[in-house]
């Protein structure tokens, strides 16, 4: 087991999740879903130890490598790095990338669109040697060609031996994209 | 005597060859500093350590060693505001500038030999650096060029992967502070020699000219050395040329650059 989440209520000033259970392990893709404000970006904090834990507890394997994509990126207009670059930082691999991403890597990050950089970040993150991979909202942005693409990637990375967890409101993306699916209610 | 024979002149080859190791090394963490957006921490830095070579003076230590505390003091205080907000970052920096200055021109004006100093270090005194500063910019360039090299991939994957180091139970602070020191250092030791606003300008234009370019940060990197190089070497010899000081004419060399690049830039997309 990669990650085993018991009881778990977490917030910030107050609990805004929980209480939660559930576990991944290699080979998963775990899909987190729930209306707005129900957690989901504050629970792959939580395993990240980035937001409070009021309650129960995270377990992790010892010497987990996680990985997390969020949907924040940092404004890259007038930024010198071109997609091979980006890859090259996280140790991600290009191979598999979808050809009209891959024919653009030589080029500027600002010279791409706004659906190609977040699939390039993305990328970045999912193929980045590890354990685990969190992903929120990892579907923002794409076009229909790139979310297609992105399942198959998630079920490829998982055989690879990789446990993913991917937090999303696109129910019809984390059917396609996910073995199990965890629905979060608002904490009231 | 032609320009390039000047340069070569034993007189002024220890300036040059001193000038020259911080018109490669400057350029290079401009680069960084621009990323961070943090340019205008590098004048504070400056500015800072102006102001500690002046209260060396006052109590008798040497003054590069002033300079140099002054400088990583500032990077230290620097590192309690990581995480702040920008506005907030920004206000810190801009109060560090204004104390740096304010204590230097306090120190100038009531040090009996504080005035010379504080010209020097205003205006740069180039042409009066000793071995000290040629053997001090020389360990700088190694020793900071070196650090930066195994630096760089940590700087670039925190600023565009903010989460990384986090996720994988380390902490992006102690390489950012890491990063502080050796600008910090780095400026210290080039006030010394170019003065405050030379060395601004050596490490907030190249990166700027270079950015404009085509290729990625490998290619920004090279073409921030090659203007910084560039303007260093012509600044130089007008200066002996037409007897003027170095620093300003470095400023300004700079600043043409950096306008012309920009000119360039526009006409290219206009066409």
């Amino acid at each position: 087991m990669l990650i085993d989440v018991r009881d778990l209520v977490a917030g910030y000033d107050r609990p805004v999740l929980g209480p939660v259970s559930f576990a991944l392990g290699r080979g998963e893709v775990l899909g987190l879903t729930g209306a707005n404000g129900s957690g989901k970006s504050t629970l792959l904090a939580a395993l990240l130890g980035a937001a409070r834990i009021f309650s129960g507890e995270v377990k992790k394997s010892a010497g987990l490598t996680l990985t997390l994509q969020t949907q924040q990126h940092p404004d890259v207009a007038g930024v010198p790095l071109t997609g091979s670059e980006l890859l090259a930082l996280t140790g991600a691999s290009a191979a598999g990338l979808p050809p009209w991403l891959s024919a653009r890597l030589d080029e500027r990050l600002d010279r791409l669109s706004g659906g190609q950089r977040q699939y390039l970040h993305l990328w970045s993150c999912l193929q980045a040697p590890g354990d685990a991979v969190l992903l929120d909202e990892p579907t923002n942005n794409l076009d229909p060609d790139g979310v297609v693409h992105l399942a198959g990637a998630l079920h490829a990375r998982a055989a690879a031996g990789a446990g993913l967890i991917l937090v999303s409101h696109d129910a019809e993306f984390i059917a396609a994209a996910c073995d199990r699916v965890l629905q979060l209610g608002v904490v009231r | 005597m032609n320009a390039l024979a000047l340069v070569f002149d034993p007189i002024f080859l220890q300036p040059f060859l001193t000038g020259l190791a911080f018109a490669v090394l400057l350029p290079l963490l401009g680069a960084y500093l621009r990323l961070r957006d943090e340019w205008l921490a590098a004048l504070a830095f400056a500015q800072t350590a102006a102001a500690g070579s002046l209260l060396a003076l006052l109590v008798g230590l040497p003054l590069m060693l002033g300079g140099l505390l002054a400088a990583m003091a500032a990077a230290g205080l620097k590192s309690l505001f990581e995480g702040a907000d920008r506005g907030r970052q920004g206000a810190w920096y801009a109060m560090l500038l204004v104390s740096g200055w304010g204590i230097s021109v306090l120190l100038i004006a009531n040090l009996p030999l504080a005035e010379r100093l504080g010209h020097a270090l205003f205006d740069g005194q180039i042409y009066f650096t000793e071995r000290s500063h040629l053997m001090a910019a020389g360990v700088c360039v190694v020793v900071v060029g070196g650090a930066l090299l195994r630096l760089s991939r940590a700087l670039l994957l925190s600023h565009f992967f903010p989460d990384f180091f986090r996720a994988r139970g380390r902490s992006a602070q102690r390489i950012h502070f890491a990063f502080d020191l050796l600008v910090a250092a780095s400026l210290a030791l080039a006030t010394m020699s170019i003065g405050v606003m030379a060395a601004f300008a050596l490490i907030f234009v190249p990166p700027l000219v270079a950015w404009r370019g085509d290729g990625g940060w490998c290619r920004a990197l090279l073409l921030a050395v090659v203007v910084g190089l560039a303007a260093y070497l012509l600044s130089f010899i007008l200066a002996l040329v037409l007897d003027q000081p170095f620093g300003p004419l470095l400023a300004l060399t700079l600043v043409l650059a950096g306008v012309a690049s920009g000119i360039e830039r526009k006409t290219r997309f206009r066409r």
